[in-house]
């Protein structure tokens, strides 16, 4: 018997990268210890950085390796360079937070670089089992990173919290995942698609199994009603790590989400289509009611979140390319308003002190007018006032669901727009309208005014120039749809 | 002349201008002058700028005019400017009033000058886009996007509750245009663009009219205001910064019946029809009902705020007569008010920076103190109740001539709304300016000074030039309006016909 050939690593050069780089740099944290961190930091982020170079020069087209299980299309491409360039800047920030708390551990950008392979695994996957790899991965990790402050009660439950909830939602998925492999005989996507396609049609084992997979999927994207976990891990986490949370493992796991519905079960659209129906409008008017009484900006940044997935999944819910197009666009904006968020709440710091009240931003125009208008700028783009970004974001995954015919989707989501716009208005109300508190520590740390001004700019002039991102997130959605 | 992208710099200089506000470091002092500077010169350019526009426009045709056309979003998306008899005068109106609006927060504003002139350019950026706009996605953002600014300016400057106000104006105007964008998306993918030229020449299906036009109708009647989702108006300009109130009452107020003139009657001339009848009746409503709540204000900006709100209610009566009179009577209303309100709210911050109250028992015997602004005051009540010789007179009566010919039962209850603006105008007039001077701080106030005086002289000479002499705004709107009217009896007549073939 021949041993099995060789399989084709060119495809997957970038998870190979990071793979053997996670170890190099776990070898280096190992023998110079936690004083290396700062330095590992900057590794990190130019380890993510090659990694960056590597996706973008890979296969142009479609490849497929690994028996199959392995998947780079354009689709992969965009989305990978999205999830690397907000692990990166989650690294970035994290820099000073980790000096100013005493945890400058040298397991945390390693953690980081493995989940960010966990994610870049997922959204290569063309196998249910490369799928449960790559998400356990990015998991285990996050597990971990969440519970970091080891000394904090909340982050360690936190970590706990997220770690018990994770596990449940992974057991969810791995029994949809077996039952689609009882129903359909495979855990190939090709050639689950190709039975589906081929005219053997939907039992009631196979939708079961689905949804249990849709269960496990709405976990890792916090859709309504898997969102519990969310508030409590954001608000529970160091605030970098919370930054981390909210954008690359989203973004992955929305990527995943649209690879597997577009995919495999693309033939039981009008199956799967209910379902993520009735989450995002739950998670979109969530998000919108819930974040109204909040007073942590953490959590507030939540809620926001799960509302923000809740829009995304209108885009999946059409299950066409346009809409996926609008996913993309909308996950691609949704980073940058979300860093610079972030970013923003990163720099509160006081007395030497993170603080993270809604209350504690008061009078920033005052005190801080450029980090307040960067905030500003955020905030009125999550709340998807044109002509910043996050009105764009909106404006195509709207323009998709009316042009599929989900017309009770988009009402609902501009209404919930609508209440979501309250709340982000609040804090500018607060920041621009209100007597001063004390002012926050200066100087702000250079890579966080970088970032801050970076993304910012960016939301600010999306509208002058956005072809180029409008041209990838097409051919990124096309290659779902050949 | 023609090589200039005019509009594009219209449209844009105030942005320059707001940056080098931006620019602006050192001394607090400096820092404010320096920006009231910049502010007030970058606003007069503009002026100038349109009024070169005015010179070179070309009455003679109903086409757009200094059109420029570049891709932006995707080859159906473009950045498409272009104006005609209807909108031209909306530019230039705007041209005029920023810079009033900058003189007179010359003084009254003096907390935080440079943030206050950057976002009163920001604001004549967008309030100029949206008069020029071509293109219904580059409207919209234009459109939307002002409330940034308008948030900030009332927030920041604003009174007492303006908190409150500012949200209320927020989400009202908010949740009203989200639905306008749902209805230029179906638009858009009925038609494969949002170029506003060619989705007036598409014809719609009569039963998706329906829902656009109401969906339209969410946006532009809460902009307008229309009864009965007025009550964002007078909170948000009683709690407005003078300058604030103007650009509200004189501009924004604007937009919505500049969009019933640009979108629900061109591109959808069935729904109009259809529903011309709810017009009519929100608008004598809200003319009737208006009026009455004015005469019971006690406070001078919620009572002309009222008042604006009984006027729009001529503007759109005026409008959906669909009839030349009707439809120029209403624009030359809309500029006539403009003009007017925004003069009555800069006489309401004369007095206002003085005592601080804009109570009017506060108030009485003015004009012995204060005769310039006591005339001043006069000519704008009288403007306002739209006496014979002011710009207000000529617009109500295109207006009521028009309705006649439609409908006089709608034309007579409108007029009910004349002669009690007459009534709040004139009592107002009466309880501030005549009778004893009671209270000792009124003994001491001083009249005008140069600048006030300034900021208002222009506008008494527009408000009566154009009272007696109206024809050169006139002729700029008759071949737009002749030709908005020709269309709509051109698609009423083919679907009217349609149907009978379908028969």
């Amino acid at each position: 018997m021949e041993p099995p050939a060789v399989p084709e690593l060119m495809p997957a050069l970038p998870e190979i990268w990071l793979a053997f780089a996670a170890m190099a740099l776990l070898m280096v944290g190992v023998f110079s210890g936690n004083q290396s961190t700062r330095f590992l930091i900057w590794l990190s982020v130019l380890t993510l950085a090659i990694a960056f170079v590597l996706v973008l020069v890979g296969p142009p087209d479609t490849a497929v390796t690994f028996s199959g299980m392995f998947l780079v299309d354009r689709f992969a491409v965009f989305t990978k360079s999205l999830v690397l360039i907000a692990s990166a800047l989650a690294l970035i920030m994290s820099l000073g937070y980790l000096r100013s708390e005493k945890m400058e551990r040298f397991e945390y950008p390693v953690l980081l670089v493995l989940a960010t392979l966990g994610m870049l695994m997922m959204i290569s996957a063309n196998d249910l089992i490369a799928l449960y790899l790559g998400l356990e991965l990015q998991g285990l990790a996050l597990y971990v990173v969440a519970a970091f402050r080891r000394d904090s009660r909340r982050s360690t439950e936190a970590g706990l919290k997220y770690f018990v909830l994770g596990a449940l939602s992974s057991g969810m998925l791995l029994y949809g995942c077996s039952l689609i492999y009882g129903f359909t005989g495979s855990t190939s996507f090709a050639t689950i698609q190709a039975g589906l396609a081929g005219g053997e049609g939907s039992s009631i084992g196979l939708i079961v199994g689905l949804v249990f997979l849709i269960a496990g999927l709405a976990f890792k994207v916090s859709a309504v009603p898997f969102h519990m976990w969310t508030p409590d891990v954001y608000e529970g986490a160091p605030t970098p790590i919370t930054a981390f949370f909210a954008v690359a493992p989203k973004i992955a796991a929305m990527a995943l989400f649209v690879r597997v519905m577009a995919g495999p079960f693309l033939e039981l659209t009008a199956d799967w289509q209910q379902v993520i129906f009735v989450i995002s409008v739950g998670s979109m008017l969530l998000g919108a009611f819930a974040a109204i009484w909040q007073q942590n900006i953490k959590r507030l940044m939540a809620y926001s979140s799960i509302g923000h997935m809740g829009f995304g999944l209108i885009g999946l819910a059409t299950g066409t390319a346009d809409g996926v197009r609008g996913v993309l666009v909308y996950l691609s904006i949704y980073l940058a308003m979300n860093v610079g968020a972030f970013a923003v709440i990163l720099s509160m710091r006081r007395d030497g002190e993170m603080v993270e009240r809604i209350e504690d931003l008061a009078g920033l125009s005052r005190t801080n007018p450029l980090m307040a208008l960067a905030m500003g700028i955020f905030m009125f783009s999550l709340a998807g006032v044109p002509p910043l970004a996050g009105f764009f974001a909106k404006f195509y995954i709207f323009m998709a669901a009316i042009n599929n015919g989900l017309y009770t989707l988009a009402v609902i989501g501009v209404v919930a727009s609508v209440v979501g716009a309250y709340y982000y208005v609040r804090i500018v109300k607060i920041m621009y309208f209100d007597d001063p508190a004390e002012p926050f520590e200066r100087p702000i740390r250079g890579e966080m005014v970088m970032v801050m001004a970076g993304t910012g700019i960016f939301t600010l002039l999306f509208f002058i120039y956005p072809a180029p991102l409008l041209a990838g997130a097409q051919a990124a959605a096309q290659s779902l749809f050949p | 002349m023609g090589d200039w992208p005019l509009l594009s710099l219209i449209i844009f200089l105030p942005l320059v201008g707001a940056a080098f506000i931006f620019m602006i470091r050192g001394e607090p002092d400096v820092v404010a002058r320096n920006a009231r500077n910049v502010a007030l010169w970058t606003a007069l350019i503009v002026f100038v700028l349109t009024l070169l526009l005015w010179a070179g426009f070309d009455n003679t045709t109903a086409a757009f005019q200094f059109v420029e056309k570049t891709p932006w979003l995707d080859a159906s998306i473009s950045y498409h400017l272009g104006v005609d008899g209807i909108s031209m005068l909306f530019v230039v109106l705007t041209g005029l009033l920023t810079p009033i609006c900058v003189l007179a927060s010359w003084e009254s504003i003096q907390d935080r000058v440079k943030e206050y002139m950057i976002a009163f350019l920001i604001m004549e950026t967008l309030m100029m886009g949206v008069f020029c706009a071509l293109d219904f996605i580059l409207f919209y953002l234009f459109f939307e996007g002002g409330l940034i600014p308008m948030f900030l300016i009332i927030g920041i400057w604003g009174g007492k509750r303006r908190v409150y106000a500012t949200f209320k104006f927020f989400l009202y105007t908010l949740l009203g245009s989200v639905l306008l964008l749902l209805a230029v998306l179906a638009m858009y993918l009925e038609v494969g663009t949002t170029d506003i030229p060619t989705l007036m020449a598409h014809g719609f299906d009569p039963e998706l009219q329906r829902w656009l036009w109401l969906a339209f109708l969410a946006s532009f009647a809460v902009k307008m205001p229309m009864w009965p989702v007025h009550t964002w108006l007078p909170d948000a300009h009683v709690e407005a910064p003078t300058a604030g109130s103007v650009i509200l009452a004189a501009i924004l107020l604007k937009m919505g019946g500049y969009g019933f003139l640009r979108f629900s009657i061109p591109m959808l001339p069935d729904a109009t029809e259809y529903f011309t009848p709810l017009i009519f009746t929100l608008s004598v409503i809200a003319v009737i009902y208006a009026s009455l709540v004015a005469l019971m204000q006690e406070d001078m900006k919620k009572l002309i705020a009222y008042s604006s709100v009984a006027h729009m209610g001529f503007v759109t009566i005026g409008i959906f007569t669909l009839t030349r009179q009707g439809i120029e009577g209403g624009i030359m209303q809309m500029i006539s008010h403009g003009l007017v309100s925004a003069a009555l709210f800069l006489c309401v911050g004369v007095i206002y920076d003085r005592i601080h109250t804009r109570q009017i028992v506060r108030y009485g015997g003015l004009v012995n103190r204060m005769p310039i602004y006591a005339f001043t005051f006069m000519v704008f009540t009288l403007a306002n109740v739209g006496l014979p010789g002011t710009s207000g007179f000529v617009g109500e009566i295109l207006v009521l001539i028009g309705a006649f010919q439609v409908n006089t039962w709608v034309a007579a209850l409108a007029t009910t709304g004349i002669v009690l603006s007459a009534a709040y105008a004139l009592w107002l007039y009466r309880r501030i300016m005549f009778g004893e001077i009671t209270r000792n701080d009124l003994r001491e106030i001083l009249d005008m000074n140069r600048r006030e005086v300034l900021v208002f002289a222009p506008l008494i000479a527009t408000v009566i030039l154009f009272g007696i002499y109206p024809a050169p705004l006139l002729d700029v709107m008759h071949a737009s309006v002749a030709n908005l009217i020709e269309q709509h009896e051109l698609a009423l007549g083919t679907a009217k016909a349609l149907s009978v073939a379908g028969n």
